[in-house]
């Protein structure tokens, strides 16, 4: 069989196409665990929540110079349709159409018509202001649509390199979106004197993993029981789970393999990873509390953004 | 008030309101119809082109501004017996062309014989020195042609300009054919039509069959180059490269290596053998013609000359769409093919000349005025529907700078009705059938693009200007 010829500026297409769409999902999950946390809490501490909400997506700073009140509308709003907010939801998702547009040669047309309607749905849907009693429809609209991206690419597109880029990126960037959550929620995680846990944490427990689609998992595998280590050690450790940083690592370990092998060549990345792999598979999570979670996590995040590099680099994306 | 004036040719309703043999099909499916369906169905067509993301930038436009050219439902026909015509016509003028062009970039001998005079070719902007005494791949200077006919009467066709630099809208003639099969399967089941679809095949294979001399391999490569996303015809750009399985590059994907053009690949440098550029000619070579450019590859004309790669279409061929070119058409066609062409031109007075600026200046309320460079209906004046004031400006301009433009009459362009929500009402239009030339010889695909002036009485058919298309039918024998 004759090999596929990528160009590089595809290939990074793909891949960046991959993240932001994974990005605006992950981005609407995060969101729709703040909008419940706050219904569920005192006023007090609702401020408090959209904050943190914020800080994971590394919008507090910008947010907070314009202006920006940490209210459940102006939260919502900035994160979701803002101009001012270069990632945005709707930026994000006008990036990943830009992108799907210059690779338009590499992905069928299936994928291109669901990136391009998603586009126009929800460049529709966010044209006006977000309001409480819509914002639950809209993330939904947000989710539904990335899904069927996903579909539309797991369902037609040719099992290549392309398809190995565009996978390394959605679990590249899944990645270090779960890792962010983590670390700024870590101070909850971390074993209080309160072994069973107050309401207040309880709620807290609950928002992180609903913050990644994984509440309903948790209590399944764990009858019911909520309990911060548990909870960190799924979210890190437990492959089983989608959203896990160790199963985003098997796709992306999956992938780089595939394209070591099609390639006939192992490059920088793939020891970076390889090195990143052997680190996770011989830590339990009492190493990673007695190394102190916060630690582990930034050391996490900045592996990660190392290996995205060195695929650029190893794969030729910009000149 | 409507202008008077001859009543223009309808292709579908003859003077005694009877159906011309050519509609008698498709006429007898639209009467079966009902018309709020219909307007349903074009609805739906709308949405079907914009999910599909087939648009195009208006530049001046802001950024991000992506329109939908208006696709009108009812189609646009020519009888088996009117193509087969049209074809050898085509096919004569295609050939004269790129004989022309070999002729001109070396040894002129139709400037020698006194046919055509050396001042339309020295200095004229569209001339590239680059490419005196080079001969293409193949021999083949315009390996894709696009040639704007309009029809005045039932067997006269006009060609009204042609394009052999970088003919676009051929994506058009495909998707309007994929949507108008889509949303009345049914009527093709009735009237038989040439099917349009075999175009980029034909494209890959003509693109192919011109490999330059560096070319050793088992298929040659072959990519497309674009400007970019923000370009207006990036649609079409990447359609073609997609339905050819051709990369589609940019210039920053490119660079010269080892003699060759390469693209970046990511298993690393991947050489180019025959590029179907939709760049300017200008911006090609940054080293050779404008040195600003970002959309193409230092050295690429180097490579060329030492036979490293296939430019389609060759540069320098700009000079064939020169509208003082075009009205030497005639005395081109006959001088290399020694026949009567068999497509006539639009008659056609050349404003350099002091007896025909005398005769424009006089008569211009009723013409039509054109830049010799100028394109996309930009710059021009239709005298019969312009006002004074706006004749007196032009007059000013054509007296400045006579050999800048070119006149012709105001033609009674055909009609061929589109569907409003009143019911069906005539329009005036045009159509650009898309020629292929390799040295396997001349391939015309049955159809092309019909664009049609969307206001009632306007003769402008660009789509920068409001203009819409039409799905073009060639019914089989």
């Amino acid at each position: 069989m004759t090999k596929s010829i990528m160009l590089g500026r595809s290939a990074w297409g793909i891949f960046w196409m991959a993240r932001y769409l994974e990005r605006a999902e992950n981005t609407a999950r995060l969101l729709d665990a703040g909008f419940r946390m706050a219904l569920t809490r005192g006023d007090a501490h609702v401020r408090d929540e959209w904050k943190s909400v914020m800080i994971a997506l590394g919008f507090d700073e910008p947010f907070a110079e314009k202006g920006g009140e940490f209210t459940g509308a102006a939260v919502s709003n900035y994160i979701l349709r803002d101009t001012e907010n270069p990632n945005s939801v709707l930026a994000m998702i006008d990036y990943a159409r830009t992108n799907a547009r210059s690779v338009r040669t590499a992905i069928t047309r299936e994928v291109w018509e669901a990136t391009n309607e998603t586009w126009m749905i929800l460049r529709e849907a966010l044209a006006r202001p977000a309001r409480e009693s819509n914002l639950g429809e809209l993330l939904d609209l947000i989710r539904r649509q990335t899904t069927l991206v996903r579909g539309a690419m797991e369902g037609t597109m040719l099992r290549n390199d392309i398809f190995s880029f565009a996978r390394i990126g959605t679990h590249i960037e899944r990645a270090d979106n779960t890792a962010r959550i983590i670390d700024v929620k870590y101070n909850i995680l971390l074993p209080g004197t309160d072994w069973v846990g107050s309401r207040l944490d309880i709620s807290q427990w609950e928002m992180v993993l609903r913050a990644v689609g994984g509440e309903r998992a948790f209590r399944w595998l764990n009858a019911g029981a909520l309990d911060p280590k548990g909870i960190a050690e799924f979210m890190i450790l437990d492959g089983r789970f989608p959203r896990s940083l160790a199963y985003s690592y098997s796709h992306v370990t999956s992938n780089m393999a595939w394209l070591a092998a099609d390639y006939g060549q192992k490059l920088s990345a793939h020891g970076l990873l390889h090195a990143a792999n052997a680190r996770m598979a011989e830590t339990t999570i009492a190493d990673i509390f007695d190394q102190g979670l916060h630690e582990y996590i930034t050391e996490f995040i900045e592996t990660n953004q190392a290996i995205a590099e060195a695929i650029a680099a190893d794969y030729r994306f910009i000149a | 008030m409507k202008p008077t004036g001859p009543v223009p040719f309808d292709e579908m309703i003859d003077a005694d309101g009877g159906i011309r043999p050519a509609y008698a099909g498709y006429r007898h499916w639209y009467d079966e119809q009902d018309r709020r369906w219909m307007a349903t169905r074009g609805k739906e067509a709308e949405g079907a082109f914009r999910r599909a993301g087939i648009t195009f930038n208006v530049y001046g436009d802001t950024a991000g501004q992506e329109r939908l050219i208006p696709f009108d439902m009812i189609p646009r026909i020519i009888t088996a017996q009117e193509w087969s015509q049209l074809g050898l016509g085509i096919e004569q003028r295609v050939k004269a062309l790129n004989a022309f062009l070999h002729d001109l970039y070396h040894d002129r001998e139709i400037v020698k014989a006194g046919i055509v005079p050396a001042r339309l070719i020295e200095g004229n902007a569209a001339y590239l020195p680059a490419m005196e005494g080079f001969t293409p791949p193949g021999g083949v200077y315009t390996h894709i042609v696009g040639i704007d006919l309009v029809r005045t009467g039932p067997d006269e066709f006009l060609v009204l300009e042609d394009n052999a630099r970088t003919p676009s809208g051929v994506s058009y003639m495909l998707e309007n054919r994929e949507t108008m099969m889509a949303m009345f399967p049914e009527l093709f089941a009735q009237v038989p039509v040439q099917p349009v679809s075999d175009y980029p095949r034909s494209l890959a294979r003509s693109l192919a069959a011109s490999p330059p001399a560096a070319f050793n391999g088992h298929r040659p490569t072959v990519a497309v180059l674009t400007p970019g996303i923000y370009n207006s015809a990036y649609y079409e750009h990447a359609f073609l490269a997609d339905q050819m399985g051709a990369q589609l590059v940019e210039g920053s994907d490119l660079q010269v290596v080892d003699g060759r053009v390469c693209m970046r690949t990511t298993r690393g440098w991947c050489a180019i053998d025959v590029l179907y550029r939709r760049v300017d000619d200008d911006f090609l070579d940054p080293s050779v013609f404008n040195p600003t450019s970002v959309l193409g590859v230092p050295g690429i004309m180097e490579v060329y000359k030492n036979g490293g790669i296939t430019i389609a279409n060759a540069p320098g061929t700009g000079i064939a769409d020169d509208k003082a070119i075009y009205s030497f058409m005639p005395e081109i066609v006959k001088f290399y093919t020694g026949e009567e062409p068999l497509l006539k031109n639009v008659t056609t007075w050349r404003c350099a000349e002091p007896d025909a600026l005398a005769y424009v200046l006089d008569k211009l309320p009723e013409l039509v005025v054109k830049e010799v460079h100028g394109s996309g209906g930009y710059g021009m004046l239709i005298g019969p529907t312009s006002s004074r004031g706006e004749i007196a400006r032009f007059a000013r301009k054509l007296r400045a700078n006579p050999e800048n433009y070119i006149a012709q009459p105001t033609l009674s362009l055909s009609t061929v009705p589109i569907f409003t929500k009143s019911g069906l009402s005539p329009r005036h239009l045009d159509l650009r059938p898309f020629v292929l030339v390799s040295p396997e010889g001349v391939t015309i695909t049955p159809g092309g693009l019909t664009r049609v002036a969307l206001k009632k009485g306007s003769l402008v058919v660009n789509s920068s200007q409001g203009g819409g298309t039409k799905d073009s039918w060639v019914l089989a024998e």
